[in-house]
């Protein structure tokens, strides 16, 4: 079975047909890069597999989405339970204003978790899975945004790997960071897939060929093609990719 | 040609400036000075004594010693540290009733002899009369004037500063009434004021807080003795059934129209806060599986509570410096209050209420500038504590 599948759908925004009739297919333990020229619609389709468009009225979708063959759109789907197995990252590094050790146990202590010894270990072990414990592990108290950005963002991945999800989505985790950090991101991207699933939208190409197992290219809301990432970089079946990656656009 | 305008326009901007902090700086010298002249006002009237007769060794008496002894609540000397004497005590006003005309004369010119005749005879006596009044070779003995000094100004618990002969300034009463009132309507408009701005920020829909944002900004324009009115023929007459009061004017009346006035200041400005929390923290919260009350408690409340601090705090500057409708429903009684049903006076109430008829410059006068004064720092720390909170989590 498939980790994921995406079947046959369109999303709106009222009117404004934001994702046009996709389909695709993403293997466990996959990591899948979404590609394409800002505003086409790669937010937007990650943003579906933890609900997250949901928040944004007017907005509807048809077709269906199935994580681990089940219908996350289908009726009486628990939101908080869901999101909670798909894990997001965001573009710009988003702690809360509280302590490092605060922000990484959050997720736990919303999904009802007491137990002090047992968050204090999930912290530790996410905060070393995102490869911060070395440079935190003095200063769990401090407040988070006493951390650089780099370190913020990798905060953020701990805090979305502490409640164990089995899919992470990134939406261009590195945008907002300098290249070194960027360096370190991609190289958890690596170690964490050994987890999860990971889809991650970027703008950076080098960064999908580095990373990605897959890729998906996206163009006016449509998934114009879907590959491994070798293929579509260097063997695009479609026009459109092969004048993207090139550079004549976006 | 533009350049000179440019400096027009620069000399009239700082000239305002100018004048503004001149004028400011004025007002709060002009307090100061009108207040601390209470200070070197005197204990017992201008230009009156206090006479005893000579064998009386009395010659202090506190200025609420001296309400007491006139008021007939002091009956007997021993009771201020004098031999075990009756009190007799004669007033300038009641002249008539001691002396027939014959004695006073027809202008009153032997008035004086007659009253110092009278103290001589009487060892209990002790008589309040104008200085000028009494001869020079009378044989008397005269209380001790002193000025009024800040301990019995700033703890004293009598606030009568038209009595005669000596005035009582205590200040504890009113001082107690304002804390009393203000900290009640927080009480009241803490937890009403925080629901409704949560409700507006969180949970209503665009809709609804475009029709209740700009209603509830309206009230904050209603003038006050509007609010007054309304509390004076709603809310107390329901306090005096609903508590089985003899009088509805209550320091209660007072807190809950306080209440309600220092709602929409709470309200807009929490509300403000709560809105101005950014998207990506509600985002990312909603992504670890929070449900939307957990997001709103745990990382909407935290983030934005120096906003929601700041809001509460300039509804309690409201509430602490407001005069007219307070002064219309709270009983004005200057006592110290047991029980917030009970009527009782706030500071400015009572510069508002008296300042018409204290003669200008008198110690009456200079005490309600005091009261200003007071009341001008309460102010000061609430705006510092403001500043203070809302620098502290940028
Ligand atoms: N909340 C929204 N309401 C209406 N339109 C939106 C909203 N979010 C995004 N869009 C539109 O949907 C399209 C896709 O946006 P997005 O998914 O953010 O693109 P990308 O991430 O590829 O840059 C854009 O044209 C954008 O203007
Ligand atoms: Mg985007």
């Amino acid at each position: 079975m498939k980790k994921i599948e995406v079947k046959e759908v369109d999303f709106y925004y009222g009117k404004f047909h934001a994702l046009k009739h996709i389909s695709m297919e993403v293997e466990q333990n996959d990591v899948v890069a979404f590609i394409g020229p800002s505003g086409c619609g790669k937010s937007t389709f990650l943003r579906l597999f933890n609900r997250m468009n949901d928040l944004i009225p007017g907005s509807r979708l048809t077709g269906q989405v199935l994580i681990d063959g089940r219908d996350i759109y289908a009726p009486g789907v628990e939101i908080d339970r869901l999101r909670k197995e798909v894990g997001m990252v965001f573009q710009r590094p988003n702690p809360f204003p509280k302590s490092i050790f605060d922000n990484v146990a959050y997720g736990l202590r919303v999904n009802g978790i007491r137990d002090k010894s047992f968050i204090a270990h999930r912290v530790e072990e996410a905060l070393k899975g995102a490869a911060l414990w070395n440079e935190v592990k003095d200063k769990l108290k401090a407040s988070a945004f006493a951390l650089s950005g780099g370190q913020q963002q990798r905060l953020c991945i701990a805090r979305a790997m502490a409640v164990s999800p089995s899919v992470l989505l990134m939406d261009e985790p590195a945008s907002a960071l300098d290249p070194i950090s960027t360096a370190k991101i991609e190289e958890l991207i690596r170690e964490l897939k050994k987890e999860v699933t990971i889809i991650i939208v970027t703008h950076n190409m080098q960064q999908a060929a580095r990373v990605s197992d897959r890729t998906a290219f996206f163009y006016m809301g449509e998934m114009v093609e879907c590959g491994e990432t070798k293929m579509i970089f260097t063997n695009p079946s479609k026009e459109a990719t092969q004048n993207y990656i090139t550079g004549r656009f976006g | 040609m533009r350049k000179l305008f440019e400096k027009i326009v620069q000399w009239v901007l700082t000239g305002s400036g100018f004048v503004t902090s001149i004028v400011i700086l004025l007002i709060i010298g002009f307090l100061f000075t009108e207040g601390a002249g209470l200070f070197r006002g005197r204990v017992i009237e201008e230009g009156y004594v206090l006479a005893l007769n000579k064998e009386n060794p009395v010659s202090r008496l506190t200025a609420e010693q001296i309400k007491g002894v006139f008021d007939e609540d002091i009956a007997n000397w021993k009771e201020v540290g004098g031999p075990d004497l009756p009190i007799e005590t004669f007033r300038l006003e009641d002249v008539d009733r001691y002396f027939s005309e014959e004695e006073l004369g027809p202008q009153y010119e032997r008035a004086g002899e007659a009253i110092v005749g009278w103290v001589e005879e009487h060892p209990g006596a002790i008589a309040f009369v104008p200085r000028v009044m009494i001869p020079e070779e009378a044989d008397l003995h005269y209380i001790e004037d002193r000025t009024i000094s800040p301990a019995e100004v700033f703890a004293g618990a009598e606030w009568f500063p038209t009595a005669t002969p000596a005035p009582l300034f205590g200040m504890l009463p009113l001082l107690a009434g304002t804390l009393w009132v203000s900290l009640f309507a927080i009480l009241f408009a803490l937890p009403f004021g925080l629901s409704v701005a949560i409700y507006m920020s969180e949970v209503a829909s665009e809709r609804m807080r475009s029709i209740l944002k700009p209603v509830i900004e309206l009230l904050n324009g209603i003038p006050s003795v509007v609010y007054g009115f309304f509390g004076l023929i709603v809310i107390v007459p329901l306090l005096q059934q609903g508590f089985d009061l003899p009088v509805g004017e209550s320091g209660l009346a007072g807190s809950i129209v306080l209440a309600i006035m220092a709602l929409p200041t709470m309200i807009t400005v929490a509300e403000d806060a709560m809105r101005s929390c950014p998207r990506s923290l509600r985002e990312a919260s909603l992504a670890l599986g929070a449900t939307r009350w957990q997001t709103i408690y745990r990382v909407v409340i935290p983030a934005s509570m120096s906003g929601i601090t700041s809001g509460v705090v300039l509804g309690i500057g409201r509430a602490v410096g407001e005069t007219m409708a307070v002064l219309m429903v709270t009983g004005n009684a200057a006592v110290i209050p047991t029980s917030i049903l009970e009527p009782l006076r706030t500071i400015p109430a009572t510069i508002a209420a008296e300042l018409g008829e204290a003669p200008a410059g008198g110690s009456h006068y200079q005490a309600l500038f005091l009261l200003g004064v007071i009341l001008f720092f309460i102010t000061l720390v609430i705006n510092m504590s403001v500043e203070y909170i809302s620098s502290k989590n940028k």
